[in-house]
């Protein structure tokens, strides 16, 4: 069986010279939920945009269930739906009606029972006959993600979904998520936050300028996201960090008058009890004290290697 | 071929014509009635006849023509750039279609429009004026020929529009003049020679002329290169969406 999504050695570059995706290889395979995280410019909208077809590709090559997206574009994008990130609807439509042209545009015959389905699914049947300029803006998200379902997808694209939506609607959304994951749908996400990638997703890559740093399982990557640093600032400065702690994770600022510890969240016990106890014990008094978790941004540094 | 797709686009795209009917019917049968009141009736009772056809009536064919072509464009034109500015288009751009479906879909509703808009004038204008229709056949030929053209020609001026000032700017500023200086409203041999063949450089001359001849039998032009005109500008447009369409031209980045 082929993977849902296969992308080989893919290169973007827009008309402007810029080099928004560098050599990308990404497989998903089928029926899962996979969350694509990365920062503003990352290319998430690029790599999505050119999967289904919207941007041309500069290199590479991409299969869809097999299927390549150039030569056999039918079969690729018949099996996918797209959410955008941008509220991009038509404003004099009734939902009703532009749901059912997203399912004739990709081929399906009319079936007004899947798509009244759908809108209660959403929450979305009793504005069927409303323009579609007259809703809120997480309803136009909700008939985004309504005429992405129109026909059928096997596999789904959301980008950056919850974006300007309250709880209560990504809480919903999510569970709509999850009973198209049961249902076999393969389902592909964007986010800037950890925390979404860590509730939704079963896998997660990690995109930073242009290129893939990283595809892992979502347990694997968390416990190395996990990572918090707790930073003690001395009474008075030391030169070097006492033998008696020498099994701690320390490091010590130039000037000595700081420590640095670095723990991990996850783990059984993060040792802050102790390593304290052991400070007294070597007579390291310290002032104050602040803590810090490792930002998307440090994680990014550390995993390329370097800031760029 | 997915029917369903050239079906929706082309539903869509003649459901808007009708929420936005006054603009799309109502204004310009109004406006070619007042030409035929100011230049049929009023004008044209002083002024004699033309090639033995009164000048209300002769100036039937050019006025339904000039309506076709600025109709055409606009429709077409609005209907494709509109998506583009919205960014609706995504939709179009991901879906399981191919460029002709999107061509049948989206030129085929606007040149729907432009001939049911021909055809109404044409009706409007018997309620004013005396019409004959000699051939009937060559009539709607032209009829239909010219609204496929220049609704792909309106394709292409809505792709390549960066902005809606381009949009208003091509119509007005190239095709008015062409049409009222191709023969709407006089015989090109009522002009004095040189501007004769200047004229003959002007595509909608041979548009107005063959579809004049389809009324009364008189032309400008031998009614043959009038139809090879008209197809060889017909086949200018589809290279030219051939070309946007298979380097993704304003479309796709
Ligand atoms: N049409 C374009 N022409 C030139 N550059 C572009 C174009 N579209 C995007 N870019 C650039 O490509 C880079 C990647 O953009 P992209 O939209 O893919 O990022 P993203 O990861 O989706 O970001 P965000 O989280 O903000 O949505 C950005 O630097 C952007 O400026
Ligand atoms: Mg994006």
């Amino acid at each position: 069986m082929h993977p849902a999504i296969s992308v080989k050695n893919l290169s973007k570059r827009y008309d402007s010279g810029f080099e928004a995706l560098k050599n990308v290889n990404l497989e998903i395979e089928h029926g899962e939920i996979f969350a694509l995280l990365g920062p503003n410019g990352a290319g998430k909208t690029t790599l999505i945009s050119t999967i289904c077809g919207i941007v041309n590709p500069t290199a590479g090559s991409i299969l869809v269930d097999g299927n390549d997206i150039v030569k056999d574009y039918r079969a690729a994008r018949s099996l996918i739906g797209l959410v955008p990130q941008e509220l991009t609807t038509d404003a004099f439509e009734t939902v009703w009606a532009t749901v059912s042209f997203s399912r004739g545009l990709f081929g399906k015959p009319a079936n007004p029972a899947y798509i009244e389905q759908t809108l209660k699914s959403l929450s979305l049947w009793d504005k069927k006959d409303d323009k579609i300029m007259t809703l809120s803006g997480g309803m136009k998200r909700r008939v985004l993600i309504a005429k992405a379902l129109s026909h059928e997808p096997q596999i789904l694209f959301l980008d950056e979904p919850t974006a300007g939506v309250d709880v209560e609607l990504r809480k919903a959304m999510w569970d709509v998520v999850r009973s198209l994951r049961e249902s076999g749908v393969t389902i592909i996400l964007t986010t800037h936050y950890i925390e979404e990638a860590e509730e939704m997703a079963e896998r997660v890559g990690v995109i930073s300028h242009g290129e893939i740093i990283l595809v892992q399982d979502k347990t694997e990557l968390m416990s190395k996201l996990g990572q918090k640093q707790m930073t003690l600032h001395l009474q008075e400065r030391i030169g070097g960090i006492p033998g008696s702690l020498s099994a701690y994770s320390l490091d010590i600022s130039d000037d000595g008058e700081m420590l640095t510890y670095t723990y991990d969240t996850h783990g059984e016990r993060t040792g802050i009890t102790a390593l304290l106890a052991d400070l007294s014990q070597a007579g390291v008094k310290f002032k104050d004290l602040t803590t810090s978790q490792s930002s998307l941004e440090d994680i990014f540094v550390s995993l390329v290697g370097k800031p760029k | 071929m997915n029917i369903h797709a050239v079906r929706a686009i082309y539903g869509f795209e003649m459901a808007r014509a009708w929420r936005t009917l006054s603009q799309s019917i109502v204004s310009p049968v109004l406006s070619t009635s007042l030409y035929f009141i100011v230049f049929g009736s009023a004008i044209g009772s002083r002024i004699t006849e033309i090639d033995g056809v009164s000048y209300g009536s002769f100036i039937v064919p050019g006025l339904i023509m000039l309506s076709l072509l600025t109709q055409s464009i606009a429709n077409a034109s609005f209907g494709i750039y509109f998506p583009r500015f919205t960014g609706t288009i995504y939709e179009v751009l991901s879906a399981p279609v191919s460029y002709v479906e999107i061509l049948i879909g989206y030129v085929g509703a606007a040149a729907t429009k432009s001939i049911i808009l021909g055809l109404i004038i044409l009706a409007t204008a018997g309620l004013f004026v005396e019409l004959e229709i000699a051939h009937w056949f060559w009539m709607l030929l032209f009829l239909v020929m010219t609204s496929v053209t220049f609704s792909l020609f309106g394709f292409i001026l809505g792709i390549w529009a960066d902005g809606f000032e381009k949009l208003q700017i091509v119509p007005l500023l190239v095709i008015t003049p062409l049409t009222f200086l191709g023969g709407s409203f006089y015989s090109i041999d009522m002009l004095p020679p040189f501007w004769q063949t200047v004229t003959l450089f002007n595509p909608v001359v041979y548009l107005i002329s063959g579809f004049r001849w389809s009324f009364y039998e008189i032309a400008d032009v031998n009614i043959g290169v009038s139809v090879g005109m008209t197809l060889l500008f017909l086949a200018a447009c589809l290279i030219a969406v051939w070309w946007i369409f298979r380097t993704g031209y304003r479309l796709k980045s």
